[in-house]
């Protein structure tokens, strides 16, 4: 495959671009893989990925029922951060973190990502002490954060209203190597290599069973008929419940809708990410000039992609009070996905009950960041058949044994 | 945005009013379940593509729980009905089965 | 160029003239008239610049389609950008300026990016930029930045208003077109409530302008009538300058009404989003025309037909002196009429099909007008402004046959029904191959509540472009609608039966159809975003095949117009190119809203003070004027401290501390939860509430209990009471009284149904006051209080008084190590009260204290808090809380949870108190460091700091904690490193500091 170059474009404009191949390739399917992992958004792009690249495995299937990177990957507002609490977490977002920092040299695919700093806004006590804590936290986990003043909020972001009046900004927790990326980027360089590994990424390619024996894995049921395997790893979000219920075994894990939405295109305004989490509320300025604004979720189990418009307005409500020039923005566009969350909102990189069949699921409101961490630890599990230190805090068993990873006991709960 | 009905107020209101409780008939388990049947009423959730049969709270009207029968794909709400009963009565799976004949209060416990 | 043709333009008033402002000249325009029509009026063609190449754009719309006439209005604070000039009523004063451009409309540097076209091919920026890895945060992407983005970002506070209106009606239409008007009035005269609304100024739609011959007379006075009649039906709402832009689960509608952008001197809120519940909706939100794909079709001057025929009928405005026509359908022949009849020149009418049109084309030719059939444009000449176009066949690759000159170009590429409502909530479409577009399929609506279908479409919008169908479909659908919900209508049904005869209409997704590539990079789809043919071509080659790849990697559709135009000729090329017909590569996704909202509407009347509601206790004003430092606690406002004089907030604190541990202090304690529980199961029920047995508690004593979630986590402490046999008072944390008040309803209504137990909420009902000191007794003795003394009211107990003739419940409870009575009394005479004991207290010190005071207190005495000792993953075993977990019983809600490994694991972190070696506080949130790192990386840590405080009364830093095998290490030092890379070493002691045993609250 071609390396994607400044050079090569100029070549491909003397030949009116006819040059270019396609991206990923579209390939007649094996009868049996080393591995077939289900769902091609980014996480499982990403399990692909590393499975060849950190551990040699190629002979992988990549099954997706609709199209690549089609589901929460290209619907969430792409926001990257590892200012994490607890520390299972702060390990595995901040390795995701830094893997972002060289993934667009490393995949030879522009992801963007710009480490243009997040921050999040205290606005109580409560959220001063919690954020506080964190930043100790992070400094001894090795991620780097601060824990910033109100005059250096409003310098790192003008557009601030400081002062409230209902919920003056005390503080906020900084991660200056936090930021944003393409988000449709992530699913289509991650495809594009696999894709050169020789691996097979399986479009419109629905999963109807899961083929075991004894107890372990053999393959999947598809629309046009059976795939084998010697190890299977199901990465399908919101779905994950169907799947699970195929294998025979139950998940923790409910599927809610949670919504965001755009403004139209300004001009520069705001270089930083902002959460305010007090009033629900994050926002962010695309590369294009959108305000990228996320919202809340609905409190039940929905599979419609749409949410209900209260979180809309009471999102809208928030950032106004904390950017008073939000309020003459037009909203051009607002969307629903559907996120997986689990009974401690954190989550599930794990064995499952039946052998040789894996799971990644339950990243709720945060899987964006999470993805190359995510495929880096799931594809370890994948390849020694069990969980490596990044990933085994998150196993399945936890929610028997009572040792939950709670990141809402820091003020912060959205992602 | 849903439109619910309480049948404790019997008026149909919007869901802004109501405050979702997630599944309903959980059985609760207590001091002699094992750790599997402990962890399963606290955590399995169905999580159907279909209909799912759930708890609601009539939280800005006259405070009362009760049970809900929607469907998460369509959001078609096939009826609502007491809180203080173990399984959903005949009038809700009739109404479900008319829509979904496949559909069995039994199967999808 | 373009001009104000006299004699034209029915909405504008020409003896009314305005002034207005561009970019700073003063121009003038009529009362009526579009920012847009009043621009061209004033040959101002060249109105703005493309996203991404800059390249000049004109208008090529006149509504809410429009691409590229997106300019700032107004000034200061109420500036605003991207507003659509096709949208935007002229007013006198109006001031505007264009966008995207540096540094003026006329000569824009970011035009050089026009040259390097070739350079910058779909989804170039995902190939290129990552060397040297820092270069995209400190170079690209800022130029990046600065290049993109359309208006100037608003500014400060915005000074207008907004507001919610709430409609609930039975039928709800959407557009006030013929079929709207027509639908409505069925629907009314039936009896319903119908709500109709228009999204322009104006009814009548493109009615109005084309005026189809129907059998009941002129259409422009059927609609005059039919206006009529419906403004005088008491069952009907019309509102105009309401666009629906959004159809929600179960129905739910969004309209956006905008009441002053239209006039320099209205009053009252800006806009105005309407929260309609309609039992059906009715959409005729009629259908826009698709622009015609040939090269340099995005020169200023190239337009919609229709687009060119409304400025025209409207507001008597020629785009141009010679107009060429190009189309594939009848429609556009009316354009060319149109403009001949108005005197002005059509040199030539290039129609794409082979055999030309209908009736129309006779009427044309009768005009003189020269129609070329089977023809196409292969190129349009000039830049900033049509110069002529190349006339080419439209089979073939665009050999040119001859060069016309004109200085416009009115193009149609068919009509697409506008079905963004059906769709928002999950209406299918299908393609219409006849209409070469796609349309509602009607057997698979949006559902509402019941799952039955909860919206119809009617008009052009339903595919009905001719109008005969339109009228007979419009009153069969709106009949159906009727009969669905129970109502009766005889309205007979209108008819067109003399309509003019029209062929069908040729699909023409490319012009020519065997376009070079050279011709296919100049031909643009998505005027706002730059793309052309070539991207989406080029987007088919890489791989991107589904529509919404496609999309995304191109940025088809993704403009402010959401594309409205582009999205159905770049859906068209897509799957031309991948060989496959339109329906199976499907439609992107249609999303709220139809046309972008203002975020001021979204939001309504909740701003500042409105916010979200203030919880204010009946003593907040006296706190307000005595000093307090507000703090939040869940809606609540709470004083922290009351600052007096010249103090800081830390020596209030301590001063406050001191009076309660020296004098007497007096606390607002209202916002504490109370929760009535009463009947006769009431201690079955609480036993398994709170982890303590409560079921023998005897009347008139009170007991510390906690609550524990079903999963085991501590969640809210408070102390009961026993009222009498079967009620108690259960107080709870000031944040925790809602849930709490509603976990116990879901267990009694879920769970325990067979309980007799009733639970209400009466925090508010009562105002509670805390006295706290040595003194306190002698402050209520002189008030009057009799039964307070130690024998008459022991500790933990408590009694009901009548002082200065208001009945008191008093609690002789303490969270502050101090002798302390909490008194309970209604409301209303809260504040009363509270006063009261101030005046009584004066001669003993008495000082109102905050929070904070409290907290220090507290954690002097070692009790905890929720929320700062608990977080969600603490259980009181953690906490030294073991004697409140019950042995007597059998269950209790967490007693299972607390069973499970890793509760009972003896490496969990315990409470204990830490003093720091040098007496300082140690920093909030301070992790302490054990040996190493763990498999991870990350230091291994021990315990963590969870409270942390100056105490005044031993004059140090104290703080309590969680750390590993605490108690058992009582006197051991452990280090907290500190954010900045300093050491604070720390004694663990016993976590109370304070008179340890409890010598000074039991006087």
């Amino acid at each position: 495959m071609k390396r994607y170059s400044s050079f090569a474009i100029v070549r491909e404009a003397f030949r009116n671009h006819s040059g270019w191949k396609r991206a990923w390739a579209s390939p007649i399917p094996k009868k049996k893989y080393d591995v077939v992992i289900v769902g091609a958004g980014g996480h499982g792009l990403a399990t692909a990925y590393y499975l060849g690249k950190n551990h040699g495995i190629t002979n992988v299937a990549v099954l997706e029922k609709g199209w690549l990177g089609g589901g929460n990957t290209g619907r969430n507002t792409t926001i990257i951060r590892s200012n994490y609490l607890q520390d299972p977490s702060a390990a595995i977002y901040e390795k995701s973190r830094s893997l972002y920092e060289h993934l667009s040299q490393d995949l030879n695919y522009n992801l963007m990502f710009s480490p243009r700093g997040v921050m999040m806004l205290a606005q109580t006590e409560h959220e001063v002490r919690g954020y506080k804590r964190t930043a100790m936290a992070n400094a001894l986990q090795g991620v780097p954060t601060e824990y910033i003043s109100p005059e250096k909020v409003k310098d790192l972001c003008p557009i601030i209203n400081l002062s409230g009046p209902r919920y003056p900004v005390l503080g906020a927790l900084w991660q200056a190597r936090g930021g944003t990326a393409r988000h449709d980027a992530v699913a289509w360089g991650y495809a594009r290599k696999c894709s050169e590994m020789g691996m097979h990424i399986l479009q419109q390619k629905e999963v109807t069973s899961i083929i075991s024996k004894n107890g372990k894995i053999g393959g999947v049921g598809t629309n046009s008929g059976d795939i084998l395997c010697d190890k299977l790893c199901i990465v399908v979000a919101g779905h994950s419940g169907a799947l699970a219920e195929m294998g025979g075994f139950r998940l923790p894990l409910e599927s809610v809708a949670l919504q965001a939405l755009v403004s139209e295109p300004i001009k520069p305004v705001m270089d930083v990410v902002v959460m305010a989490n007090t009033v629900h509320g994050y926002m962010s300025q695309s590369d294009k000039g959108e305000m990228v604004i996320g919202g809340g979720a609905d409190g039940y189990n929905n599979y419609t992609q749409r949410g209900s418009f209260q979180h809309i307005e009471e999102t809208v409500r928030s950032l106004i009070e904390t950017f008073p020039m939000v309020s003459r923005l037009k909203m051009l566009r607002q969307w629903g996905g559907i996120v997986d969350m689990t009974g401690d909102r954190s989550p599930i990189i794990s064995k499952t009950p039946l052998e040789n069949c894996f799971i990644n699921c339950g990243w709720g409101t945060g899987g964006f960041k999470a993805i190359p961490g995510s495929g880096w630890a799931t594809a370890e599990m994948i390849a020694n058949g069990e969980a490596g230190p990044l990933a085994s805090p998150f196993s399945l068993n936890r929610f028997k044994e009572g040792r939950f990873i709670d990141e809402s006991v820091a003020a912060g709960v959205a992602h | 945005m849903l439109l619910l009905n309480c049948p404790y107020c019997n008026l149909s209101c919007e869901e802004t009013e109501f405050l979702a409780g997630g599944q309903a008939h959980i059985k609760r388990q207590s001091i002699d379940s094992s750790d599997q049947e402990f962890e399963s009423y606290l955590f399995a959730r169905k999580n159907p593509k279909g209909v799912h049969i759930e708890r609601w709270q009539h939280l800005y009207g006259c405070g009362k729980w009760f049970h809900v029968a929607r469907s998460t794909v369509t959001l078609e709400i096939f009826g609502s009905y007491s809180a203080q009963t173990l399984s959903p009565p005949k009038k809700i799976r009739a109404n479900i089965n008319k829509k979904l004949p496949e559909w069995h209060w039994e199967n999808s416990k | 160029m373009s001009s104000r043709v006299p004699g034209h333009g029915s909405l504008v008033n020409s003896s009314n003239p305005v002034k207005f402002k561009f970019n700073g000249k003063e121009l003038k325009g009529f009362q009526g008239d579009t920012l847009a029509s009043a621009l061209l009026a004033n040959n101002q063609v060249l109105i703005g610049r493309s996203f991404k190449y800059h390249r000049p754009r004109g208008f090529v719309a006149s509504g809410v389609e429009e691409p590229n006439g997106l300019f700032g209005l107004g000034e200061g604070n109420s500036f605003e950008p991207n507003a659509r000039a096709t949208t935007t009523e002229l007013f006198d004063g109006l001031v505007s300026c264009s966008q995207n451009h540096w540094p003026s409309l006329e000569f824009d540097i970011g035009y050089v990016n026009n040259y390097l076209s070739s350079l910058l091919p779909a989804g170039f920026y995902y190939k290129t930029f990552m060397h040297p890895r820092p270069a995209w945060k400190y170079i690209f992407e800022p130029i990046i930045r600065k290049s993109a983005g359309l208006g100037k970002p608003t500014k400060g506070k915005d000074p207008d208003k907004y507001e919610h209106f709430y409609a609930y009606v039975d039928v709800l239409v959407v557009g006030g077109g013929i079929s709207g008007l027509y639908s409505a009035k069925i629907a009314a005269k039936s009896g319903a409530r119908v709500l109709l609304i228009e999204q322009t100024p104006h009814f009548g739609g493109q009615a109005s302008v084309d005026k189809p011959l129907i059998d009941q007379g002129p259409i422009t006075k059927l609609m005059a009538k039919l206006i009529n009649e419906l403004q005088g039906m008491n069952n009907v709402t019309i509102r105009a300058r309401t666009v629906g832009v959004g159809v929600y689960d179960h129905g739910y509608s969004l309209a956006y009404e905008r009441l002053i952008d239209h006039e320099s001197n209205l009053s009252g809120p800006r806009h105005r989003l309407w929260k309609i519940r309609a039992k059906q909706i009715i959409t005729a939100t009629g259908a826009i025309e698709r622009p015609l794909s040939f090269a340099n079709n995005d020169v200023p001057g190239v337009m919609l037909a229709s687009a060119v025929r409304n400025y025209l009928t409207n507001y008597g405005v020629s785009i141009g002196d010679r107009t060429v026509v190009v189309t594939n359908n009848d429609d556009a022949y009316r354009t060319a009429i149109s403009l001949r009849n108005s005197g002005l020149s059509v040199p030539l009418i290039i129609d794409s099909r082979p055999n030309g049109a209908g009736e129309l084309a006779k009427t044309a030719r009768d005009l003189g007008i020269r129609i070329e059939n089977g023809k196409a444009v292969s190129i349009v000449h000039g830049k900033d402004r049509v110069k002529g176009i190349s006339l080419c066949d439209q089979v073939g690759s665009g050999t040119v046959l001859e060069e016309i000159s004109c200085d416009a170009v009115a193009m149609s590429g068919g009509w697409s029904p506008v079905v963004n409502l059906w769709s928002h909530c999950g209406g299918k479409l299908s393609w219409d191959n006849e209409l070469s577009a796609f349309r509602p399929k009607t057997e698979f609506p949006p559902t509402g509540v019941n799952g039955q279908g909860c919206l119809s479409v009617v008009g052009s919008a339903n595919g009905d472009l001719l109008i005969d169908d339109l009228l007979r479909v419009t009153h069969e659908v709106t009949v159906r609608v009727i009969k669905e919900l129970g109502l009766k209508t005889n309205e007979k049904p209108l008819s067109a039966t003399k309509e003019i005869k029209e062929n069908l209409i040729s699909a023409v997704w490319k012009m020519p159809y065997g376009a070079s590539t050279k011709l296919k990079s100049k031909t643009w789809l998505d005027f706002q975003n730059d793309v052309k043919v070539i991207d989406v071509e080029l987007a088919a080659q890489e791989g991107f095949e589904s529509v919404e790849h496609a999309k995304r990697y191109t940025t088809l559709g993704m403009a402010t117009d959401q594309g409205k135009l582009s999205n159905i000729n770049g859906l068209a090329i897509l799957s031309e190119s991948l060989h496959k017909d339109i329906p199976s590569v499907g439609t992107t996704t249609f999303r709220p809203p139809y046309t972008p909202i203002s975020m001021g509407s979204i939001a309504g009347e909740a701003r500042g003070e409105l916010f979200q509601p203030i919880r204010k206790t009946p003593m907040h004003d006296w706190h307000d004027k005595h000093g307090a430092e507000w703090e939040p606690v869940g809606q609540w406002l709470r004083p922290f401290c009351y600052v007096e004089g010249v103090e800081s907030v830390e020596q209030a604190v301590s001063r406050e501390v001191m009076a309660c541990r020296n004098k007497v202090g007096v606390l607002d304690a209202s916002t504490l939860g109370k929760i009535m529980v009463r009947g006769k199961d009431s201690g079955k029920f609480l036993d398994m509430i709170y982890t303590n047995l409560m079921s023998n508690l005897k009347p008139g004593k009170c007991r510390y209990g906690l609550i524990c979630s079903e999963n085991g986590f501590l969640i809210d402490d408070g102390v009961v009471a026993r009222i009498d046999e079967n009620s108690y008072i259960c107080h709870t944390t000031s944040g925790g009284a809602e849930n709490i008040y509603s976990m116990m309803e879901e267990w009694l209504q879920t769970e325990w149904w067979d309980f007799e137990v009733y639970v209400t909420n009466v925090t508010e009902q009562f105002s509670q006051i805390t006295v706290v000191g040595g003194n306190a007794r002698r402050v209520l003795d002189k008030l009057g209080f009799v039964k307070i003394d130690s024998d008459s009211l022991p500790f933990m107990g408590w009694v009901d008084e009548k002082v200065l003739g208001v009945c008191v419940r008093v609690y002789r409870i303490s969270f502050s190590g101090e002798l302390s009575f909490e008194i309970s009394v209604p409301s209303n005479k809260g504040l009363y009260l509270w006063d009261e004991i101030l005046l009584s207290g004066q001669e003993f010190g008495i000082t109102p204290y905050g929070t904070e005071a409290l907290h220090v207190m507290r954690a002097e005495k070692g009790f905890i808090m929720i929320g700062d000792e608990t977080d969600g993953t603490v259980i009181p075993q953690d906490l030294g809380l073991d004697w409140a977990l019950s042995k007597k019983k059998d269950d209790y809600i967490g007693k299972r949870a607390h069973q499970r490994s890793n509760m009972s694991n003896p490496e969990r972190w315990k409470l204990v108190g830490l003093e720091s070696t040098d007496g300082s506080v140690i920093p909030e949130g301070a992790y302490a460091i054990g040996l190493g790192e763990n498999e991870v990386g990350q230091k291994v840590t021990i315990g963590r700091v969870t409270s942390t405080y100056y105490s005044p009364s031993l004059k140090k830093g104290i703080a309590l904690g969680l750390v590993a095998h605490g108690p058992d290490r009582l006197g051991e030092i452990i280090q907290f490193p500190t954010l900045t890379n300093s050491i604070v070493e720390a004694k663990i002691v016993s976590p109370v500091f304070y008179d340890p045993d409890g010598l000074k609250q039991n006087v």
